[in-house]
């Protein structure tokens, strides 16, 4: 973990209240997995507390690393101002990433996200496609205006998208999609809301795969203790609860209380 | 001597920085960041008798230059601090403040009982004013009666010097500093939190789960200032003071204002590195200000 003034490479709007935002430095070089996030001060000064951003694409050839963020406050609605050249206050990179180490050659993973839960799947994607898993991604979002990263994920492999109320791809749940397409996998990534990940979760009573929380924090490495979940079984896990920054955001299907 | 040398009752500290209780865990998540050894001391996580897993989430909410948190006293128990987190963090070079709190003056009394069992141990500090929990906590902090027989029963059962950490939720702190000490209190922490609500402007729902927190972070700071200025005009007891600390030079305002000794709080969340590069820069500013040793700021002893 480091904590670097990062420089801003790129930022461009690409969809509703929705940005990506492409960081340089030397912390580039230190992601370990896909799903792990940077925790990036906001640059006005007033607010205190980081927000935890997942990583969207890691270059480290490049010491480039893209986060994607949606303005739901005063911190993100900030970040709306940088330009490149401007410099970021970033502490990272935190938290488990997705493990894919068991994924095997010749396997299909299936990635389902749900707004802006979606970007860490890209890395996630770009990752399992080079170690040559079929990538199927079905990804969720209130309506038209909100889809991004659709061509991007196609690039990995076949993408089914859903909205809510219908005005773009298939109308209804990414788990209405997975029914339709009688969809099959050996593998289930999924970041979103806790809904879609409850959801889920009963809909593949028995798949592999791991899920990705997202929840309000403060200080991202497990000290503040704002970010807690409860393990499904508190026996097996040995303890009573998880720090979703520091234990996860990433855990495997099944293992904490949604 | 080392010029930010400070003493106050059981702690020796080779500067007045320490890390706030409840903003530092039991120091395991800072320790990949700089060597807990440079620190004057650690005040660790509110600590209960049974083990609590605190209030639901979410937890926090930032307000301007501020935070909500509703935490909730989150700890495994005594037993636990004792047999694992003490006996890790003690191996670092620095005094140790176990921060601890009840429902009721049983557990208190409990509680400090079990930490006799530690060598780890070189101050309490009773938690008189946490607003996040039921039973307890706060209701002590309100009421200079309670909290000095709170002190009082403690006093008894150790033999460790007794910091109490006053609430500001309260129309006079002098009243309660007066009747802790009174107590035997060996010295004061002052200022915990601040209650405070956010509501979110769309639905008028309450933003933390626990509906209401406690108000930290620079926010808090002049209130904290003006109360440690306070109690310092009629007590001559030791005080750490904290409050939206984030620079040496809050660190130098405290200390004019009576602080004997300091704990930052809020800060370490968003910049772990906080406490180092405090104590990195005081000696700078006390050459500034021409002071040498910073055991010579803060105020003048009281007539009581």
């Amino acid at each position: 973990m480091k904590q670097e003034n990062m420089r801003v490479y790129s930022h461009r709007h690409i969809a509703e209240q929705t940005y990506e935002l492409v960081l340089e430095g030397e912390l580039a070089s230190f992601l370990q997995a896909p799903g792990q996030f940077l925790h990036i001060k906001p640059p006005g000064g007033e607010l205190l507390l980081r927000r935890p951003l997942s990583i969207a694409k890691a270059e480290p050839e490049l010491k480039h690393c893209t986060v994607l963020y949606r303005v739901e406050g005063k911190g993100t609605q900030q970040l709306t101002a940088l330009s490149p050249g401007d410099t970021l206050n970033v502490l990272g990179p935190m938290g488990n990433g997705f493990p894919i180490a068991e994924a095997q050659l010749g396997e299909t993973a299936l990635l389902t996200g749900g707004g802006i839960g979606v970007p860490p799947l890209y890395e996630l994607g770009r990752q399992l496609k080079q170690k040559g898993l079929r990538v199927v991604s079905v990804l969720g979002f209130s309506d038209r205006q909100a889809v991004f990263y659709e061509e991007q994920f196609r690039e990995l492999g076949e993408v089914f998208v859903a909205t809510d109320d219908g005005s773009y791809g298939r109308k209804g749940f990414v788990t209405d999609v997975i029914s339709q397409e009688a969809l099959s996998f050996d593998w289930l990534f999924t970041c979103g809301p806790k809904p879609m990940l409850a959801a889920l979760t009963e809909q593949h009573k028995a798949a592999k795969g791991y899920i990705s929380l997202e929840e309000r924090m403060g200080c991202g490495f497990g000290a503040c203790l704002a970010c807690v979940c409860e393990p499904l079984s508190p026996a097996r896990a040995g303890q009573t609860f998880y720090k979703i920054c520091k234990d996860g955001p990433v855990f495997p299907l099944r293992e904490v209380k949604l | 001597m080392s010029r930010l040398q400070v003493e106050l009752p059981g702690l020796s500290m080779k500067n007045p920085v320490m890390p706030a209780s409840g903003c530092f865990g039991y120091g395991r998540e800072f320790a990949p960041f700089y060597d807990l050894s440079t620190l004057g001391a650690a005040a660790v996580k509110g600590t209960t008798l049974e083990d609590r897993f605190g209030n639901p989430t979410p937890r926090v909410a930032e307000t301007s230059s501020g935070m909500l948190n509703a935490i909730g006293l989150q700890n495994p128990g005594v037993e636990a601090v004792v047999a694992e987190e003490l006996p890790w963090l003690g191996h670092y070079d620095l005094p140790i403040v176990v921060n601890l709190s009840g429902a009721e003056v049983e557990e208190y009394v409990q509680v400090a009982k079990c930490l006799n069992e530690s060598e780890y141990v070189d101050a309490l500090e009773l938690n008189i004013s946490c607003p996040n929990v039921k039973k307890g906590g706060l209701a002590f902090g309100q009421d200079p009666e309670l909290a000095a027989a709170l002190t009082k029963e403690v006093k008894q059962v150790t033999t460790l010097p007794v910091y109490v950490k006053l609430s500001p939720n309260v129309a006079d702190v002098t009243e309660v500093a007066l009747a802790v000490e009174k107590a035997g209190a060996d010295g004061l922490s002052l200022i915990n939190t601040l209650l405070g609500m956010r509501l979110d402007w769309r639905t008028g729902e309450p933003i933390l789960a626990n509906q209401a927190g406690g108000l930290s972070g620079p926010a808090v700071k002049p209130v904290a200032i003006r109360m440690i200025h306070q109690v310092r005009q009629v007590s001559n007891l030791p005080i750490i003071g904290m409050g939206g600390i984030e620079t040496a030079e809050d660190v130098l305002e405290f200390m004019h204002a009576g602080a004997n000794a300091v704990a930052v709080g809020t800060a370490n969340f968003s910049n772990p590195f906080v406490c180092k590069e405090i104590i990195e820069s005081l000696p700078t500013l006390l050459d500034e200000i021409g002071v040498h040793t910073i055991s010579q700021l803060g105020r003048d002893e009281v007539q009581v």
